[in-house]
């Protein structure tokens, strides 16, 4: 009964034109285990020797069912396999998780199947078996070209390393994207210009590209504290922002997120859902959903330790440590810090449906005005969206607008 | 009742760290007051800010019964002051309810200041004074040069100096016997009306409004009627007694001794420091000598950082009230704060012990405004205008001439720093009345305008003397100033808050000095921000933030909207912290730079 009427995702109807024509429905698979963590990462990854490979891909199948019976067989545009590191699980279970995904939903023609994946010699080797599970795109953690920044990283991976990968993604996977990290401790806008042109010349149509951030509870944010290296100031990561940006528009490749680029129509249709906030459920330890069901806006949270959250998955069937209503007014809050990361920011119309009371009625005017005056944002065509000088300040016009 | 004769009534005068406290304590060991374990290091000062600043806000009293050598026993009454210039009056009416005193002397540091502003109170309440050189076991100690000084500077007979360690108790005894012996008893008649001082009063939050007092004439008892001479009211004794410090109950105090009582008196403020206590049926034809209303001299404003604290920073204001009269608030607003209190204090100490109490036993988060004296404001028309907010600068075009309270400061300063105590006294807009060496210390006196001294002059002083210097100070009338309101705008919005008046001479040089100083501490912000300083429409300073440039905008992870969600709440509650004025949102500390900055 709950799936015949649980409500559409909301804007469905009323998005523009874009990859997958609506905020769309996604599946999120978290894979919380990393051979070693990376001291700038701050996502729920775990080390552990030992991991029983088939209690995991019972776990998350139980908890994917348990999820489905509850929002019902709606068309699924995507699913994405994060981490943690995914290219670590078995490609069975993989394979095994997108059927399933596909027997429970309506899964669209073109569905999206991403994974994120270490550019390591083994994990390259596997990359075939992927794409037999059924993974179309993969998300390669290359991170940098030059061997010392990848050590400063942390990472497991060399420069060589990362190109080989890259070949063998590139002959397997019929789209590819590439993370790259910037704003690293010295560096001149020369280094990032070159790394960059070099990402660019591979001829991909999907660029992540992250300045680099110190995050709470990480090995960077004690040493950082500590005085252990300095991070570029505000008008040199502004240069370096900047450059990205002409660099990458140049190429073809213009930023429709902060921090992504893409050919037209290769955007990242699972990150869409995300930042169009469309609804997701999201399995596996830490993993968020936003989803409607019979009573509204649900936000999910799935335990964080994989131990119990497996244990919760084997006593209960999903390992949900709260899940709760999301209010009216938090959902535009929401949709407001989503939607002003795009480029195509986020349609008036949708807002005052949800809200359920005219755009004035919903943001202030005042506020409106002076962001809109200063240049930050702007409405057109029925859409409120962050300008690029808007975009790189967009925590703060946030916090102004909101 | 005890007799006269076997009644000394004592305070203690010494500078901060002489060891005023260490020597109540052990008198109060010596005769048994509390025994050990009742002990708590310095007894006297209750308040948890006493003790850290080694001050009394509050005077005390203990009643000590000492054996004598003689064999005779004595009621020792002692006093303890408060020990700060802002509490000068209240230390005037403590001494005035004793005969004699004992002066504190750091062996190896001098008469202080502080000291010399106190001994010349007892002299004038015709006090008996006892020297006592305290610290002698430091090797550090120079009896004979501080005796020396004692003379010179006080003009006191030294040679019977007490030589003690109030530390290791050495020479104790021998100042309990110097009370009983050198000190003069009490007088008072016993069958005349009663009179009794108003020594203090502070709130108990089970017994109401206790009042410490010193009964000059007759008697006081328990269920008596007695009259206050300055307001008129009329209170029942309910409780009556003595502090050993233990609280003792009794029926009847008498002439010479000192005690307290409760009356069901609901607030400190119907209580004055330096009132007369008496009859109200046989009541005395005159008050004793020396009242005054206590006045406020310095005021601020103080806001609650969060808005939402102001019905709490109220209530928190009128308890403290209830137990410290002498300083007053009223409701005030600005632009650029909201809604606040413009508050009085007696000094500049009395203002950060309250701003201090405030955030620590309330847990109040507040914003100060620079603090500002009482201007008199004599318009064309004739009439005076008293300003306490520069904000209510009338119009100048209305101004015949604006007079500020100038002070008469004392520094005791160790010559080698002679020279950066003239000169921040000339900064300050001071003039030279006295200057005398005293070995190697010198004793200069300034008149000064009280606003420069409330601005920054304490600190100044403190750090160019490396902490050697000490000061005391006593308001000396007014004086016509070159006086100019100074605005402060931003993005050329006037901030009230900021708004000082100045002396025109040095108008520029403070706004462009808070000029840099606010941009420093005014974030960037979306938009470029102008920082100007003016007097009327001229602008006499200019500073430019220029607008930020980029945030940092972490990835977005895997559809945890709740993490973003969490940076943009610790946005906002950042911003909360933060006063709008116009566009720009201006920090809590921004408005405290007014109230430190160099030299002006």
């Amino acid at each position: 009964m709950r799936s015949a009427t649980a409500p559409r995702p909301s804007g469905s109807s009323s998005a523009p034109a874009s990859p997958d024509g609506a905020a769309g429905f996604g599946l999120y698979v978290h894979w919380p285990f990393c051979l070693s963590k990376c001291p700038y990462c701050d996502f729920n990854s775990h080390v552990r020797a030992a991991i029983d490979e088939a209690a995991w891909r019972q776990g998350l199948l139980a908890e994917l069912d348990w999820f489905a019976a509850r929002v019902g067989p709606r068309p699924l545009a995507s699913i994405f396999f994060g981490g943690g590191t995914p290219s670590l699980m078995a490609p069975d279970t993989v394979a095994a998780l997108v059927a399933r995904a596909r027997q429970r939903f309506a899964a669209a023609p073109d569905l999206e199947v991403t994974l994120e994946a270490n550019p390591s010699s083994v994990e390259a080797g596997r990359f075939r078996a992927f794409r037999d599970a059924g993974v179309n795109r993969l998300s390669l953690g290359v991170q940098s070209f030059r061997d010392e920044r990848l050590r400063f990283l942390g990472r497991q991976h060399d420069a060589a390393a990362a190109q080989a990968a890259l070949d063998i993604a590139r002959a397997t996977f019929p789209r590819v994207s590439i993370d790259l990290i910037y704003a690293l401790p010295g560096q001149a806008e020369a280094e990032w210009r070159a790394d960059l042109a070099r990402a660019l010349a591979l001829g991909l149509s999907h660029l992540s590209l992250y300045q680099l951030t110190i995050e709470p509870n990480t090995g960077f944010a004690g040493a950082h504290a500590r005085g252990e290296f300095v991070l570029p100031d505000e008008d040199a990561q502004s240069r370096l922002y900047d450059l990205t940006g002409e660099m990458t528009a140049e190429a073809g490749l213009s930023a429709y997120e902060i921090s992504n680029h893409a050919s037209p129509g290769q955007e990242s249709r699972h990150n869409l859902v995300y930042w169009r906030y469309g609804d997701y459920i999201g399995i596996g330890p830490g993993a968020h959903g936003r989803f409607h069901d019979t009573e509204g806006k649900r936000a999910s949270r799935q335990w964080r330790k994989p131990e119990a959250w497996l244990a919760c998955v084997r006593e209960r069937g999903h390992g949900t440590e709260a899940e709760e209503q999301v209010p009216v007014e938090a959902q535009i809050e929401e949709m407001l810090m989503m939607g002003l990361r795009l480029a195509e920011g986020v349609e008036l119309g949708r807002l005052e449906r949800l809200a359920g009371r005219p755009f004035d009625e919903v943001l202030s005017p005042a506020r409106l005005a002076r962001l809109e005056k200063g240049g930050f944002l702007r409405r057109r065509d029925g859409r409120l969206h962050a300008t690029e000088a808007g975009r790189r300040l967009l925590n703060t016009v946030l916090a102004e607008l909101l | 009742m005890t007799e006269l004769s076997r009644i000394r009534n004592f305070s203690i005068i010494a500078h901060i760290d002489h060891g005023k406290s260490t020597l109540a304590d052990r008198l109060i060991e010596a005769c048994g007051g509390l025994d050990a374990r009742e002990m708590q290091s310095q007894v006297l000062d209750s308040m948890d800010i006493e003790r850290e600043r080694g001050i009394t806000i509050k005077a005390q009293t203990v009643r000590l019964t000492y054996k004598a050598r003689n064999g005779e026993s004595y009621i020792l009454n002692l006093i303890d002051t408060p020990g700060h210039v802002d509490f000068a009056y209240e230390v005037s009416r403590s001494l005035a309810a004793c005969e004699g005193s004992l002066l504190v002397v750091d062996a190896s540091q001098g008469v202080e200041a502080q000291t010399l502003a106190n001994v010349y109170q007892a002299i004038d309440n015709n006090h008996e004074i006892v020297p006592v050189l305290n610290k002698i076991d430091l090797p550090a100690a120079e009896p004979e040069r501080v005796k020396q000084q004692i003379e010179e500077v006080i003009g006191l007979d030294a040679s019977d100096a007490l030589m003690i360690s109030a530390k290791t108790g050495l020479g104790v005894d021998e100042v309990l016997e110097a009370l009983v012996h050198r000190l003069p008893s009490p007088k008072g008649d016993r069958a005349a009306p009663l009179k009794a001082l108003l020594i203090d009063s502070w709130y108990d939050a089970y017994l109401g409004v206790v009042v410490l007092f010193r009964v000059v004439d007759g008697t006081i008892r328990k269920g008596q009627r007695i009259r206050m001479m300055s307001t008129g009211t009329v209170h029942h004794v309910e409780r009556l007694g003595v502090s050993t410090p233990k609280k003792v109950m009794t029926d009847e105090l008498g002439p010479g001794e000192i005690g307290f009582f409760t009356a069901a008196i609901k607030q400190v403020s119907d209580t004055s420091v330096g009132d007369t206590i008496t009859d109200d049926r046989n009541p005395a034809s005159q008050p004793l000598p020396g009242f005054k209303p206590s006045v406020p001299v310095v005021f601020c404003g103080l806001y609650p950082t969060d808005a939402a604290d102001f019905e709490e920073l109220r209530d928190s204001l009128s308890k403290l009230r209830l137990n410290d009269a002498s300083f007053q608030f009223e409701p005030e607003t600005s632009a650029a704060l909201g809604f606040g209190f413009r508050c009085g204090f007696l000094g500049l100490l009395h203002l950060e012990i309250i701003q201090e109490r405030l955030e620590r036993e309330f847990n109040l988060d507040l914003i100060t405004t620079a603090p500002s004296v009482i201007y008199h404001v004599h318009m064309s028309d004739g009439t005076m205008r008293e300003l306490h907010n520069p904000a209510d600068m009338p119009d100048p075009v209305k101004i015949d001439h604006i007079d500020e309270p100038w002070i008469k400061a004392t520094v005791m300063v160790p010559d080698e720093h002679l020279g950066a105590v003239l000169k921040l006294c000339e900064d300050k807009r001071g003039r030279q009345i006295d200057m005398t060496y005293h070995g190697s210390r010198v004793m200069v006196v300034y008149r000064l305008p009280l606003s420069e001294v409330v601005f920054d002059f304490y600190d100044r002083l403190k750090s160019i003397s490396r902490g050697y210097a000490s000061f005391d100070y006593q308001i000396d009338g007014y004086e016509t100033g070159d006086l100019v309101k100074m605005s402060i705008l931003v993005n050329g919005d006037p901030v009230d808050a900021l708004a000082m008046i100045v002396h025109r001479a040095r108008a520029e040089a403070r706004g462009r000095q808070l000029c840099e100083k606010l941009k420093d501490l005014i974030p960037r912000q979306l938009f470029k921000i102008a920082i100007q300083a003016s007097i009327g429409a001229r602008i006499i300073a200019r500073e430019t933030i220029s607008a930020m440039r980029k945030d940092v905008l972490a990835k977005c992870y895997g559809g945890d909207v709740t993490r973003k969600k969490k940076l943009l709440e610790k946005q906002k509650a950042g911003k909360k912290r933060m006063r709008q004025v116009g566009n720009v949102e201006i920090p809590q500390e921004a408005f405290l730079a007014a109230l430190k900055m160099d030299a002006g």
